[in-house]
């Protein structure tokens, strides 16, 4: 069921600064990528752009031979993305804002999973609580329990072990394994060391 | 994939909207609340003429709950904007044109329809009659969601913009002009013994119109603003 992901010659210019061009990579089930670089090397913007958020300036991005872009809904059914940014409201429950996000990626997930999902991120005493009241790690780890209820082969990682304790990185760290285990593909940028079992490529922009 | 509908991911973006709005009633409260000031005002100014105030009270009303609606667009998605639901929303597996009625229905309940229930109340000031608050009341349920629809394709088209507030008054006030003429036209025309049905009847093509084609710009601008 999982098909190959390919970036071919893809190209990013963001207002008249040239951020990247000529990248290239190929992903299949079971790989992570882990992309590299300093700051504003573009690394998120490369990551957006394998989600379709980001228009490539050159070059496409392909999903099993077809053009991201022409699969449109079909692609991004199989996508599970993690900005940097949380992507979870101040003033509903950890809960309330999983639950909103799997029905948003077209999961229908029962209560059992969600609580389950929280549980293994530590944050299940907070689960009621609205989330403006939580630190930002547990924030962050809020909105990372959407990784464990994710159906989706692809994950796209943008520094998904900022603000985490060292508790929460071996968590996230198992459950990316777990799902290249699996047959899944992740890209993932990161600044720090994460050793992960499978088959690593790197990928190193700006260099 | 066992899947959700899009139906589904609506009523969630629907329901995760208002309690959004209950639990952050201050900013639901700030838009009635400015306008019963504005509607109230007028008469304080103007002075106690029950006939010009009677002809002026549908215009009032209508220019009124127009400014309100705008004064609430600037929230309509710039929180999501910047705690990354919408990125979200763009990568879900369903159109966003969709996902974006949703918002913008949910937003209208939690605007659009307090203005709707308050109205007939504030009329009662300019001396308006049971018939005419009865019809203003009408031209408002059918002309506050074309004001939400066409609001939110200024509100996606100026989301992260320094000033965006103004830039979207400036886009959006010059849409909103035919759906005004309609909505105070309704009641005008009722008094006048003409009927309202036509201007009514206008109305609700507009706002099928704007239901149909408004998701699809808002969708478009979103996806430029998020690039």
């Amino acid at each position: 069921m999982n098909r190959k992901l390919e970036g071919d010659d893809l190209g990013s210019v963001r207002g008249d600064r040239r951020l990247f061009e000529h990248v290239g990579f190929a992903l299949e089930g079971g790989e992570l990528l882990h992309v590299t670089g300093p700051n504003g090397a573009g690394k998120t913007t490369l990551l957006r752009m394998v989600c379709g958020l980001v228009r490539p300036e050159a070059g496409e991005v392909r999903w099993g031979g077809e053009p991201i872009r022409a699969l449109g809904e079909e692609y991004l059914a199989r996508v599970t993305y993690l900005g940097h940014l949380n992507a979870i409201k101040d003033e509903l429950t950890a809960r309330e804002n999983l639950r909103a996000a799997a029905a948003l990626s077209g999961l229908d997930t029962p209560e059992a999973r969600v609580d389950e999902a929280l549980a293994r991120m530590g944050v299940q005493a907070q689960a009621d609580l609205p989330v403006k009241v939580l630190s930002q790690g547990q924030k962050r780890r809020s909105a990372l329990a959407r990784l464990l209820v994710s159906a989706s082969p692809l994950w796209v990682l943008d520094e998904p072990f900022n603000a985490l304790d060292k508790g929460a990185v071996e968590t996230v760290r198992a459950a990316i394994s777990g799902h290249l285990a699996g047959g899944g593909m992740a890209l993932l940028t990161t600044h720090q060391e994460v050793p992960i079992a499978g088959t690593v490529r790197t990928l190193a922009l700006g260099a | 994939m066992s899947g959700a509908g899009p139906v589904q991911a609506v009523a969630w973006v629907v329901r995760r909207d208002l309690t959004l709005a209950l639990r952050g009633r201050a900013d639901v409260l700030t838009t009635l609340v400015f306008f019963v000031i504005v509607v109230s005002l007028f008469p304080l100014g103007v002075g106690p003429d029950m006939d010009t105030l009677r002809t002026m009270g549908p215009g009032v009303v209508w220019v009124a709950a127009l400014l309100a609606s705008m004064l609430s667009l600037g929230r309509l998605f710039a929180s999501d904007y910047q705690d990354g639901t919408l990125e979200q929303f763009l990568v879900a597996p369903y159109p966003l044109s969709l996902l974006v009625l949703g918002k913008v229905g949910a937003h209208w309940l939690a605007s659009g329809v307090p203005l709707v229930l308050i109205a007939p109340f504030l009329g009662l000031q300019y001396g308006m009659s049971f018939a005419s608050l009865r019809v203003l009341m009408g031209s408002l349920l059918l002309g506050t969601p074309v004001l939400s629809l066409l609001g939110a394709i200024g509100a996606a088209l100026t989301l992260g913009l320094r000033g965006g507030g103004v830039l979207v008054a400036l886009l959006v006030l010059p849409l909103y002009v035919p759906v005004l003429i309609m909505g105070a036209g309704a009641v005008e025309a009722d008094a006048a013994g003409l009927g309202a049905q036509g201007h009514l009847s206008l109305l609700a093509a507009m706002l099928v119109l704007a239901a149909f084609f408004t998701p699809w710009a808002t969708a478009t601008a979103l996806r430029i603003s998020l690039d």
